[in-house]
């Protein structure tokens, strides 16, 4: 058995090895390190299969501030996942890399620009196992500061550099809020290991309005990361602007590791009321903002901006129900069918826009990326025997069991708006007629191996969630017994 | 068997999506689903009853979910309509111009949806079944559609869409009205569980009336029904006569087969709303029905409007108004794809089906007029068609409920009035044979017109004998529905 932080050191120093070697690369190509990085993490995917589980007993040194529960061993496999995947899509969106930056060097930045979401993986992979405050911050830091990088990367391009400086901003300052909401719970309680926190919770009499101002400024920053309202202004900009394998990126694994800490840190928290009732509001105001403000759109990266915004809604219902499971599967639904739809959007963009109206006629132009795009979008939609259905499925059921009844019928009207935005697309891609000069499209082998397989994954997890479900099973018990 | 007729048409639809040639191997593949539930409906053994044909494949252990396929004799009715009308729709698809693959894809699809939702014995596969026609209805009705077709084409997916998370927000409060313990998505399991009570009367309210307005959107239930004349009046005609003729159908076999045996309580208390809306679609829409223009809307009325009649059996709820119910489900089905067929042919001869536009296609025509005028007599209930032996069976058993309660009361009210529908759908369907056969043609025509081809008249002929087969000689469909129905409704009284 392989003891768990040893799979983030791994990573980490493998990307580090993979930038050294590309600063002496000199003229050769660069998607080489992006092999390299893709075989590396698909050789820590595999060995993540054979991590030794946290001690048992109670938790000291080291393991009060890091846990190898299923819950996150699970996620460090997401977070590879979503890294690999970013990878490949990265190979298709070289040729904007080399027109956005500068450099004489035909091959500038690209090294960079494959090893950087390696970083962020090892620290998504972190964040997985952080149970405690200053862990969560450092982990938190090391994913944003990559990101900080990665989202401006184009930068000869004025809308990328819109897309960083407001996400610099942005994040800065909710690391900041983050940081304050920390020190007040650290100041009314005396820990910040979530663990001793609950029990401390329990046990002491804690005065109630200071901790909840704190868990506010925490929700704050984590409203942030997954982008709810109202805390989702900076959304729709810099997805609109970054690279889209970035865009992919933060809207997956970003948003995924912000559910993760979520899920962690209400635990102790959620014997308060004020907390749940927060969370239903902002689930409502992200249900419904998300929703209806896709309507219009027409551009399709920000389409996926609002839908992101929308899935976080439906995401927050399964948090504000305490459905782990629920929450988990539908994050690896949402993984596997943003994934795809960011897939062929990067090689629909090379040949033309992001607009909507550049998908018209995309059956004629190429059969197989408009048939990729419309298992993406029905699955976005939520229609049954794929796997966005299961999770909406799991998400209402969980509601119901909680009675929130207000959440479940909100949950139902923007079902209804999202078939409209979502189908929108098909329409172009079917309906429409292709403009005279589009020719057809040619997709890459590896990437047409790599859409065939999330499609396939969105139907099998559709029909077959089991394997989901037993992965996470301890982690529910695992979570419910933290309490 | 029963895993066979599931399969095949959707088999048949990735088939001719991968390169099979299109028109033959669907032909093919739905015959064979035909033949199949004939058999189906030859082999099933009426003495023993039940659920027979059982598989199971199972799913997930945590939720008690399991693919399970299972027939008794409403469903084998079922199957059998859709597999009817599905070769029919197939046959009668004209040359496509572009994408025919997908055309055809789609129709197996949207049939293959339904056929599985009718076999399902498990509650999510049944509604996933169901769903799988969404997209494929999307594309057809916008992509071939004609007319006003965008339009169309949204109302009816977000209408559907959301009718049918209403209708899954049931699903989920059923599955979580029972204890712990007892817990599943198996039918079989459910009505035991009902049965014996399981399922508090406060919960079967709620529950039904999900239920109710979930079904009801896909119906057409009367204040929920808008989206179904535009749908059809767009669709091409073999779109249209699966989704009216079978994918409908869909809802009303739930409330038979989920809601009104599960929730019996819950039943009685909605009892009254159910007969105020569908006396709304029996006499508001039949009015407006009259009042159409064009054939295609006219026809896309009278379907809805034909929902009130099997509305009225559910709501009796008694053996002979249940018995009613599934037989004008099928006889419905079957009138409404001949209707639809035989508009969809004049509509490619003539290019417009707005009644001022045509006329004396009785000349031309002879063997259309024919069977449209056949065609509008089973929609009306004449005796000799299967629409009428059911329309009897629902007014005895309607007028029944008001008699074991004494007096005048609100079933035997409806009851006359929905009676009097039967003269609003011969005025309207008699009118429409005038406007379009009756008279000198029109000068506006004046592209030649020849009858339908020798090929095109075999399936007519097969749902003419269809509906006369179950007209004249009911037992042979009401010999399997026995024991479907004595059951559930032995157990609530």
């Amino acid at each position: 058995m392989i003891p768990a932080p040893s799979l983030e050191i791994a990573v980490l120093l493998w990307g580090l090895l993979l930038l050294l070697m590309e600063s002496c690369a000199g003229k050769t190509d660069r998607r080489g390190v992006a092999y390299a990085g893709i075989g590396g993490l698909i050789v820590a995917l595999v060995a993540s299969f054979f991590l030794a589980q946290s001690p048992a007993a109670a938790p000291t040194g080291f393991w009060s501030f890091y846990t190898a529960d299923p819950l996150a061993i699970f996620f460090k496999r997401f977070a590879l996942v979503t890294t690999i995947l970013v990878l490949v899509m990265a190979i298709d969106y070289a040729p904007a890399i080399r027109m956005g930056v500068p450099g004489a060097n035909p091959h500038a930045g690209l090294g960079e620009f494959f090893t950087l979401p390696i970083f962020t993986c090892a620290g998504l992979m972190w964040m997985a196992s952080a149970i405690d405050f200053v862990m969560i911050f450092v982990s938190l830091e090391l994913v944003t500061m990559s990101f900080y990088v990665l989202v401006s990367f184009t930068r000869r391009n004025p809308a990328t550099l819109e897309a960083g400086v407001k996400y610099l901003i942005l994040s800065a300052l909710s690391t900041g809020f983050l940081v304050f909401g920390i020190t007040w719970i650290f100041g009314v309680t005396g820990e910040t290991s979530l663990l001793r926190l609950s029990s401390t919770l329990a046990t002491q009499p804690i005065d109630r309005i200071p901790l909840l101002f704190g868990v506010a400024l925490v929700l704050v920053a984590l409203g942030f990361k997954i982008a709810a309202v109202p805390f989702h202004i900076w959304v729709p900009d810099v997805y609109q602007g970054s690279p889209t394998p970035v865009t992919a990126f933060l809207s997956v694994g970003s948003k995924a590791a912000g559910f993760v800490v979520l899920l962690r840190v209400l635990v102790p928290f959620l014997a308060l009321p004020q907390v749940g009732h927060l969370l239903v509001g902002m689930a409502a105001l992200t249900l419904i903002y998300g929703n209806f403000a896709a309507l219009p759109q027409s551009n399709l990266k920000r389409l996926l901006a609002y839908s992101s915004i929308a899935h976080a809604g439906y995401l927050l219902i399964g948090v504000v129900a305490v459905a782990g499971a629920a929450v988990a599967y539908y994050l690896v639904a949402y993984l596997l069918m943003t994934l795809l739809c960011f897939a062929v959007l990067i090689v629909v963009g090379n040949t033309g826009g992001d607009q909507i109206e550049d998908y018209a006629g995309l059956a004629k132009r190429s059969p197989f990326l408009a048939f990729a795009m419309l298992i993406g979008m029905i699955s976005l939609a939520g229609v049954p025997f794929t796997a966005g259905f299961l999770g909406k499925f799991f998400i209402f059921d969980a509601a119901i069991r909680q009675h929130q009844m207000l959440l479940v019928v909100i949950g139902i009207v923007t079902v209804g708006c999202g078939f409209y935005y979502y189908l929108k697309v098909v329409r172009a891609m079917y309906w429409l007629e292709p403009a005279s000069d589009a020719a057809p499209i040619t997709v890459s082998p590896l990437s047409r191996v790599t859409m065939t397989l999330l499609v396939a994954a969105i139907f099998v997890l559709g029909v077959y969630p089991q394997p989901i479900l037993d992965a996470l099973r301890p982690s529910e018990t695992a979570l419910r017994s933290t309490r | 068997m029963l895993l066979f007729i599931v399969i095949a048409p959707l088999l048949t639809a990735l088939l001719i999506l991968i390169g099979a040639p299109a028109r033959l191997t669907a032909l093919l593949g739905s015959a064979a689903t035909l033949i199949a539930s004939f058999a189906a409906f030859f082999v099933y053994d009426t003495a023993r009853g039940g659920f027979q044909f059982v598989s199971s494949f199972p799913i997930s252990a945590t939720w008690r979910l399991q693919f399970l396929l299972g027939a008794d004799g409403l469903t084998l009715i079922m199957l059998l309509l859709a597999a009817l009308v599905l070769l029919c729709a197939v046959w009668f698809t004209p040359p496509v111009e572009k994408s025919e693959r997908l055309f055809y894809a789609c129709l197996l699809f949207i049939a293959g949806g339904a056929i599985g939702a009718f076999a399902s014995l498990d509650l999510f596969f049944f509604y996933a079944f169901h769903e799988l026609a969404l997209i494929p209805t999307f594309l057809l009705i916008g992509i071939w559609g004609s007319g006003n077709r965008s339009a169309a084409a949204w109302k009816i997916t977000i209408y559907l869409g959301l009718g049918s998370f209403v209708l899954l927000l049931g699903l989920i409060m059923l599955y979580r009205s029972v204890p712990p313990e007892l817990r599943s998505f198996d039918l079989r399991a459910l009505q035991l569980v009902a049965a014996s009570g399981g399922i508090l009367p406060a919960a079967q309210n709620q529950i039904f009336f999900l239920l109710l307005i979930g079904f009801g959107v896909l119906i057409s239930l009367f204040p929920f029904h808008s989206w179904a004349p535009e749908a059809y009046a767009s669709a091409p005609a073999p779109a249209a006569m699966l989704h009216a003729g079978v994918l409908k159908k869909f809802g009303l076999y739930g409330l038979l087969r989920v809601a009104l045996p599960l929730l019996p309580e819950g039943a009685q208390h909605w009892r009254t709303l159910l007969i105020v809306l569908l006396l709304g679609n029996i006499i508001y829409v039949g009015l407006v029905t009259i009042a159409q223009k064009r054939l295609d809307w006219m026809l896309g009325y009278s379907s809805v409007m034909h929902m009130g009649y099997i509305f009225l059996g559910i709501a009796s709820a008694n053996v002979i108004g249940l018995n009613g119910a599934a037989v004008l489900m099928f006889a419905h089905g079957i009138s409404i794809a001949l209707l639809f067929a035989l508009a969809g042919e004049i509509r490619r001869r003539a290019g417009t089906l707005v009644f001022a536009d045509l006329g004396g296609l009785g000349k031309l025509m002879p063997f259309a007029g024919f069977a449209f005028g056949v065609a509008a007599f089973a929609s009306i209930g004449l005796p000799g068609f299967a629409n009428f032996a059911a329309e009897v069976m629902v007014f005895f058993g309607a007028f029944r409920v008001g008699a074991d309660w004494q007096g005048f009361h609100l079933f035997q009210v409806a009851t006359v009035l929905a009676l009097w529908g039967v003269v609003i759908s011969a005025v309207y369907m008699l009118r429409a044979y005038r406007a379009i056969f009756m008279g000198a043609p029109n000068e506006r025509l004046h592209s030649p017109f020849p009858d339908l081809s020798r090929t095109l008249r075999l399936p007519i002929v097969l749902l003419i004998a269809a509906t006369m087969i179950v007209g004249f000689l009911p037992n042979t469909v009401l010999r399997l529905l026995q024991p479907t129905f004595s059951a559930p409704v032995a157990a609530n009284r």
